[in-house]
C-alpha cells in the first residue's frame, strides 16, 4: 500500500481545512474509530510478525504525521478565530471612565493638623475647652475684671442666660479661656495648644464674627521670654518650611500676660507679591502682624490655683484662618465659610495629604 | 491717638529723623499705624514769582504768565483773576501730584498755547477751602524753595495706644516714652502756680466721694470766645479734632497734650452751686452729641440747682456749654472713680474721648497743674480775669510702691540688663528706685508715678524695663526637649476626628466650615425638642441661634451652591453642636453632618441618565464612616427616626436611625423632608445624615498593636441560597441578622441579595433570598451537616414568620 500517497492527501486535506468543524471531520474520517487511518491499524493484527516489522512503523508514522498536522492546523484555525473575536471586541477607550468622586478637607482643618504636628514635636499636647463659655473663664480670671476697658474691645457676643454660678454667658472670645481649664485640670508642668473656633461681632472684608485660633501655654519652672521667642520662631520656621523667617517682637498689652508682645512676620515683595520669608528692614517688604504673646500674668496663675513665685510661663496666641491664607494664598476671609464647592475643590486637601514631619507638614500646590 | 512732630518736639527736644521716630515709637510698644507727611503730599511743588501776565489770545478768562521758578522761566498758563506780574505764589511743576484731586501735572497746550505747570490755589493743596484765586505768598518768600519747606509741612503720626497706658492718651506721655528709650531729652511740665485775683463765685462740690473723690474748679471772668489761633487749630486737625471755639478747644488741647480731659461750663448757664452727686433713678441729660441719655443712682453727674449738666468724666451736657456769647467760665478738674465711669459708658453705650481716658485711669497728681495750665491757655486765648481754684475732695495719691528684684528681669524677660541701666531706664520713665536692705534679699522700692495706673507688680517693671531695652535684645533660647522621639499628642476624640474626617474625604465628600449660629427658624427645624442658644446681642438676625444640628447650616450652603449652578453636591461638616448642659453651662457635642444633593452619577455614555441620591447613599456613607470611626456597625440595628420624638426633618418613609442598643443613637440618616426642603428653598431629592461622633463608645482597654490570632481557615468555605418568603413590612434586615445567628459555629456571613414581589409572590409578601456562607474548620461537611445548618436556619427565619420558598 502507497502509505506516503494516502498520508500527502491527508496532509493537503488537512492544510486546506478552513475552520474548526471541517477539520474535526477530518480528524474523526482519519483517526476516528472508523477512520481510515485507524482502519490501517486495526490491519497490523492480522499480519505476521515479519510483515509487522515492516510494515507497523510505515502505518504508526503515518498516524502520527496526520495526528500532527491535525494539532499544528487546529492551532493555527483557533488562533485565527481568537484573533478574529478580539478584533470584534475592540472598545474605544478614549471614551472616559467611570468617575468617581474627589472630596477634599477644609484649609482649616489641614492647617490646624499641621499645627498640631508641629508642636507635637515640641512636647505640645492638644487641648480643648467650650466655645460657650462663662464670663469667669473668658474674661475674670485672664485678669480682666467687669470693668476692664479691654473687655469692651473684645466685641463679646453674649447670651441673656447665667449658668448656676451666675456667670454670664458669652461665645468665647479667645481661645484664652482653655488656658485657664487646663491649668486648672492637669496643674503644672504644663505644654498645650488649644486650636478652636472663637467669635467676636465683628464684621467686615477682613473680619468674620467667627474665626479660629490656637492658643499655646508653657508652664514651667524657669521659661522666660527667650523661650517665647524660640518657640514662636521655630513653629513658624516648620510651619511656613522656611529657614529665613524674620520675627519682630513688639511690646504690647495684653490683660492675662506680663510682659505682652506682639509678633510680626517679616515679608518680601515678589512680583508684587507678598511672600513670607526675608527681612523687611534689608530689602523691599513689610511686617505683618501674626500673634500675640506674652509671659502669663501672675495673676492667672493664681486664679489657676498655681503658686506664681513657684512656677511662670507664657501663652501666645494664632489666627489660624490667617495663617491658612498666608500659607497658601487664599485673599478672601469670608470664603473659608461659604461651602462654595468650587473654592473648596480648589483649595482643599486630599484626605491623604497628611501632615507628617518626615513627609513634610505642608502641601506643595 | 494722633499728633504732629511738630507738637512732639514742643516736648522732646530731639534730632532724630521721622523714620527713627517711627521705629522706635514701634520698639518700645506703641505701634504707629500710620504716617502722615504733608511734605511727600507737596513734592514737586515750589514757590515761584510771576513776572508777566499777558492776555491768553484765545479765551477771555486765562492769561498767559511767565514765572521764574528759581532755576528759569517758564510759561503757564492760568485763570486765576489774581494772577498778576509781581505776585508770589506756588507753582506745581510737571510731574507732581494736585493733593486735592490726584491729577498729576504735564506739560499741555491750554487753547493753543503751551502750559508747563500750575499755579495752585489753597484749596488745590489742600491747605484751606479758598478757591477764589492763586495763592499769594508774602513778596520775600524765596523763589525756588521747595513749597514744603517754606510751608513748614508738619507730619502727623497715629499710634495705636493699648488701654494699659492712660499716659501716651497724651502727647506728653509719648515723648517721656521716647525719651526714656533715647530718643532725645523730656522738656519738664512748666508748674504754673496762677494764684488768681478774686475767690470762686460759684461753689463746686462733690458729694458722691467714691464716684469723684476730688472736684476742682475756678471761674474765669470776662473771657472772649471766637476761633481758636491758627496754630492750635492745626495742633486739634493733626490729632483728628475738629476746632469748635477757643475755650473749648483749650479744654481738647489740654486733654490732647497731658492726656487730662477737663471741661468749660458756660457759668451764666448755671445756677447754684456745681456738685458732684449720683443721678437720680430715671433723671435725663441732653449730652453734647444732642442725644438724651436717662440716668441711674449708679452714675456720678455734674449738676446744679437746675439739674444735671454732665454725665461726669464723659460726656458735658448741650445746655451748659460754652458759645460765642459766653463771657464768664467755670472750669472743672475732676478725678472720677475708673470702674464707675467704664459700668457707666457702658449702660449708656456712650464713648468719648474723656471716658477713654477717666476709664483707663489719669494721673491724680495733675489736677492744679492741669487746672493752670487750662487757665493760662484760655488767658492767652481769650482774655479774662482767674479766680482761686477751689477744691472739693482730695484724689486718691498715695503712690504705689513695688518690691522689684532687679534679678527677675533676666529670670522673666530672658535678657540680662545691668542694674544701673535697669534704674536709668525706670527713673527717666519717672520712678523713683530705691534700694532696699532687707536681709539678704536684694530689692529695689520702686515708685509708681501717679501716670502709671497699669504698674503694680513686679512683672510689669520687668515690662517697663525689657520695652525700652528692647525687645530685640532678647535671644531665643530653646526649650528642653524630652528625652526620645515626640510621643504622640492627640487625645482619642483628636484622632477620632481626624481619621473620620479625612476617611469622609477619601469617599468624595467636601469638608465646609459654616457657622456656628443659625437664623432662628432653621435652627428650630432641627432643635428636636433641645432648649437652643440665643445670642442677645447677635451681629444679624442670620447669625443668631446657635446650630442644634450640623445640617441646617450645610442645607444652607447645599442651596448657596445649587444656585450657583451646582449639578453634584456631597458636602459635609464635622464640629460641635450646642446644647444646654448642666448647671447652666454648655454641652457642645461633637458630630459629623453630610448633605447629598443633586446628581449622584451625572448622565453617561456607558450609564445613560443621571441618576440622583437616594437614602441607601446616605446609608452607604454613614455605615463606611461609622466603621472607620471604630464603631461596632455588625452590632448596630437600623430603627425609625422618629420613636423619641424626634426627626421630623426626614421623610417619615425613606430615614432610620443607626443605634447600639435601643437608646444610644450613633447616627440618622435619610431624605430630607419634602416640607424642610421647602423651607430651605431646596428643589429635587436631597439625602442627609448626622453621626453623633460623641456616642460612639470608646475602647475600653489601653491601645496595644498586637492583633487577635487569626490563621485562614485550611478547608473552603461553602455557600447556601436561601429564599424566603415574609410580610411586606418586615425588615429585611432583621431577618439577615436572624439567620446570621442562627449557627454561630458554622455561619460566617448572611448576605441579601434579592428582595422580590410580584409574580408566584402571594399579595401582601414578598421573596428576600440570602446567600449563606458557611466555614467548616475540622473537616469538611456531610450532607447531613449541611441539612442540619439548613434546618437551623430555617427555624430561625421562622421566627420572623418566614417561610423557605421551595
Amino acid at each position: 500500500m502507497d502509505y506516503a500517497a494516502t498520508g500527502q492527501e491527508a496532509l493537503s486535506r488537512i492544510a486546506e481545512a478552513s475552520d474548526l468543524e471541517t477539520l474535526e471531520a477530518l480528524r474523526v474520517e482519519f483517526l476516528g474509530k472508523q477512520g481510515s487511518i485507524s482502519g490501517l491499524l486495526k490491519t497490523l493484527g492480522k499480519l505476521d510478525p515479519e510483515e509487522r516489522k515492516v510494515e507497523g512503523p510505515k502505518i504508526h508514522a503515518l498516524r502520527e504525521s496526520v495526528s500532527d498536522a491535525l494539532a499544528a492546523r487546529k492551532d493555527v484555525l483557533e488562533t485565527a478565530a481568537l484573533n478574529a473575536r478580539l478584533a470584534s471586541e475592540t472598545i474605544d477607550l478614549s471614551l472616559p471612565a467611570p468617575e468617581a468622586p474627589r472630596g477634599t478637607v477644609h484649609p482649616i482643618s489641614q492647617v490646624m493638623d499641621e499645627i498640631a504636628e508641629i508642636f507635637a514635636d515640641l512636647g505640645f499636647s492638644v487641648a480643648t475647652g467650650p466655645e460657650i463659655e462663662d464670663d469667669w473663664h473668658n474674661f475674670t480670671a485672664l485678669n480682666m475684671p467687669e470693668s476692664h476697658p479691654a473687655r469692651a474691645m473684645h466685641d463679646t457676643f453674649y447670651f441673656p442666660d447665667r449658668d448656676a454660678q451666675n456667670r454670664e454667658m458669652l461665645l468665647r472670645t479667645h481661645t484664652s479661656p482653655v488656658q485657664m481649664r487646663t491649668m486648672l485640670k492637669d496643674g503644672a508642668p504644663l505644654r498645650i495648644i488649644a486650636p478652636g473656633r472663637v467669635y467676636r461681632s465683628d464684621s467686615d472684608a477682613t473680619h468674620t464674627p467667627m474665626f479660629h485660633q490656637v492658643e499655646g501655654l508653657v508652664i514651667d519652672k524657669d521659661v522666660h521670654l527667650g523661650h517665647l521667642k524660640w518657640t514662636l520662631e521655630t513653629f513658624l520656621k516648620a510651619f511656613f518650611e522656611r529657614e529665613d523667617i524674620v520675627l519682630r517682637l513688639r511690646p504690647s498689652y495684653f490683660p492675662f500676660t506680663e510682659p505682652s508682645v506682639e509678633a510680626d512676620i517679616g515679608f518680601t515683595l515678589i512680583d508684587g507679591k507678598r511672600v513670607i520669608g526675608g527681612d523687611p528692614s534689608k530689602g523691599e517688604g513689610g511686617w505683618m502682624e501674626v500673634l500675640g504673646s506674652g509671659m502669663v500674668n501672675r495673676r492667672v496663675i493664681e486664679f489657676a490655683g498655681l503658686d506664681p513665685n513657684e512656677w511662670q510661663g507664657f501663652a501666645f496666641g494664632i489666627g489660624i484662618d490667617r495663617l491658612a491664607m498666608l500659607k497658601y494664598g487664599m485673599d478672601d476671609l469670608r470664603a473659608f465659610f461659604d461651602g462654595d464647592v468650587r473654592w473648596l475643590s480648589h483649595y482643599g486637601f486630599s484626605a491623604l495629604d497628611v501632615p507628617t514631619l518626615s513627609g513634610g507638614v505642608g502641601t506643595p500646590a | 491717638m494722633k499728633f504732629s512732630l511738630s507738637w512732639l518736639k514742643q516736648y522732646l527736644e530731639t534730632d532724630a529723623s521721622l523714620e527713627d521716630i517711627a521705629l522706635k515709637l514701634n520698639a518700645i510698644g506703641l505701634e504707629v499705624e500710620g504716617i502722615e507727611d504733608p511734605a511727600a503730599k507737596l513734592a514737586g511743588f515750589r514757590v515761584a514769582k510771576v513776572l508777566t501776565a499777558d492776555k491768553h489770545p484765545q479765551a477771555d478768562k486765562l492769561q498767559v504768565l511767565t514765572v521764574d521758578t528759581g532755576e528759569g522761566v517758564l510759561q503757564v498758563v492760568c485763570g486765576a483773576p489774581n494772577a498778576r506780574a509781581g505776585l508770589v505764589g506756588v507753582l506745581g511743576l510737571a510731574g507732581a501730584t494736585v493733593p486735592a484731586n490726584g491729577m498729576v501735572l504735564k506739560v499741555a497746550a491750554v487753547r493753543g498755547v503751551e502750559s508747563n505747570g500750575m499755579m495752585c490755589s489753597t484749596r488745590e493743596l489742600e491747605l484751606g477751602d479758598d478757591h477764589d484765586g492763586i495763592i499769594e505768598l508774602p513778596e520775600d518768600a524765596p523763589v525756588g524753595t521747595p513749597f514744603a519747606d517754606y510751608h513748614g509741612a508738619d507730619p502727623v503720626i497715629e499710634v495705636a495706644i493699648t488701654p494699659n497706658r492712660p499716659d501716651c492718651m497724651g502727647v506728653y506721655g509719648i515723648a517721656r516714652d521716647l525719651a526714656a528709650a533715647g530718643l532725645g531729652t523730656l522738656k519738664p511740665i512748666e508748674v504754673l502756680d496762677i494764684a488768681g485775683s478774686f475767690p470762686c463765685p460759684v461753689e463746686v462740690r462733690t458729694d458722691d466721694a467714691e464716684g469723684c473723690p476730688a472736684f476742682y474748679g475756678r471761674v474765669i471772668k470776662g473771657v472772649k470766645n471766637g476761633p481758636s489761633p491758627q496754630w492750635l487749630q492745626d495742633r486739634l486737625k493733626s490729632a483728628g479734632q475738629r476746632p469748635i471755639s477757643a475755650l473749648v478747644d483749650a479744654t481738647n488741647y489740654l486733654m490732647l497734650a497731658y492726656g487730662r480731659p477737663a471741661h468749660a461750663y458756660d457759668l451764666a448757664k448755671l445756677s447754684g452751686g456745681v456738685v458732684a452727686r449720683r443721678a437720680k433713678d430715671g433723671e435725663t441729660v441732653v449730652a453734647l452729641n444732642e442725644k438724651t441719655y436717662t440716668l441711674d443712682a449708679e452714675m456720678t453727674v455734674i449738676a446744679d440747682d437746675s439739674g444735671v449738666h454732665d454725665i461726669a468724666g464723659i460726656m458735658g451736657g448741650e445746655h451748659s456749654g460754652c458759645g460765642d456769647e459766653t463771657t464768664d467760665v467755670l472750669l472743672e478738674i475732676a478725678y472720677f472713680d475708673p470702674e464707675r465711669i467704664a459700668k457707666t459708658g457702658r449702660k449708656l453705650n456712650l464713648t468719648s474721648d474723656a471716658r477713654s481716658r477717666f476709664e483707663r485711669g489719669i494721673d491724680p497728681n495733675f489736677l492744679d497743674t492741669g487746672l493752670d495750665h487750662l487757665t493760662q491757655l484760655i488767658q492767652t486765648l481769650c482774655g479774662g480775669e482767674a479766680s482761686q481754684a477751689v477744691r472739693s475732695g482730695a484724689a486718691p495719691a498715695t503712690p504705689k510702691i513695688v518690691h522689684f528684684d532687679p534679678a527677675l528681669t533676666e529670670k522673666l524677660g530672658g535678657v540680662r540688663i545691668e542694674e544701673a541701666e535697669q534704674q536709668r531706664i525706670l527713673e527717666s520713665l519717672g520712678f523713683s528706685v530705691v534700694a532696699e536692705q532687707a536681709n539678704f534679699d536684694k530689692s529695689w522700692a520702686v515708685t509708681v508715678p501717679g501716670w502709671r495706673p497699669d504698674v503694680d507688680g513686679a512683672p510689669d517693671i520687668v515690662e517697663e524695663v525689657v520695652r525700652i531695652h528692647g525687645l530685640d535684645k532678647v535671644t531665643s533660647v530653646a526649650l528642653p526637649r524630652a528625652d526620645g522621639v515626640a510621643r504622640p499628642t492627640a487625645t482619642p476624640t483628636q484622632a477620632l476626628e481626624r481619621r473620620v474626617r479625612r476617611a469622609a474625604a477619601a469617599r468624595g465628600l467636601h469638608e465646609a466650615v459654616t457657622w456656628s449660629f443659625l437664623p432662628s427658624a432653621e435652627a428650630d427645624a432641627f432643635a428636636d425638642g433641645n432648649a437652643l442658644w440665643s445670642l442677645a446681642n447677635p451681629i444679624s438676625e442670620d447669625m443668631k441661634v446657635m446650630r442644634p444640628s450640623l445640617l441646617p447650616g450645610l442645607l444652607m450652603a447645599a442651596k448657596r451652591n445649587l444656585d450657583r449652578g451646582a449639578s453634584s453636591l456631597r458636602l459635609f461638616e464635622l464640629g460641635r453642636r450646642y446644647l444646654r448642659g448642666e448647671g447652666g453651662a454648655s454641652d457642645e457635642r461633637l458630630a459629623l453632618g453630610f448633605v447629598l444633593a443633586g446628581e449622584k452619577v451625572s448622565r453617561g455614555w456607558a450609564t445613560g441618565k443621571a441618576t440622583v441620591f437616594d437614602a441607601y447613599d446616605a446609608k452607604a456613607e454613614v455605615t463606611a464612616l461609622l466603621a472607620e470611626a471604630g464603631a461596632p456597625v455588625e452590632k448596630l440595628q437600623v430603627m425609625g427616626v422618629d420613636d423619641s420624638g424626634h426627626g421630623p426633618q426626614f421623610h417619615p418613609g425613606q430615614s432610620a436611625t443607626l443605634r447600639l442598643g435601643p437608646k444610644n443613637v450613633l447616627a440618622r440618616f435619610g431624605m430630607l423632608h419634602p416640607t424642610v426642603a421647602k423651607q430651605f428653598d431646596i428643589e429635587g431629592p436631597v439625602a442627609i445624615a448626622e453621626i453623633y461622633l460623641d456616642a460612639i463608645p470608646g475602647k475600653k482597654s489601653a491601645a496595644t498593636f498586637a492583633r487577635t490570632r487569626y490563621a485562614p481557615p485550611a478547608l473552603q468555605a461553602v455557600t447556601r441560597d436561601f429564599a424566603f418568603l415574609v410580610p411586606v413590612e418586615q425588615a429585611a434586615g432583621d431577618l439577615v441578622r436572624m439567620v446570621a445567628g442562627a449557627d454561630k459555629a458554622n455561619i460566617v456571613s448572611a448576605r441579601l441579595f434579592d428582595d422580590f414581589r410580584g409574580q408566584g409572590v402571594p399579595e401582601g409578601q414578598k421573596s428576600l433570598a440570602l446567600e449563606v456562607t458557611l466555614q467548616p474548620l475540622e473537616k469538611s461537611y456531610k450532607e447531613e451537616d449541611l441539612k442540619a445548618i439548613s434546618a437551623k436556619v430555617t427555624a430561625a427565619a421562622a421566627k420572623l414568620g418566614a417561610v423557605l420558598r421551595t
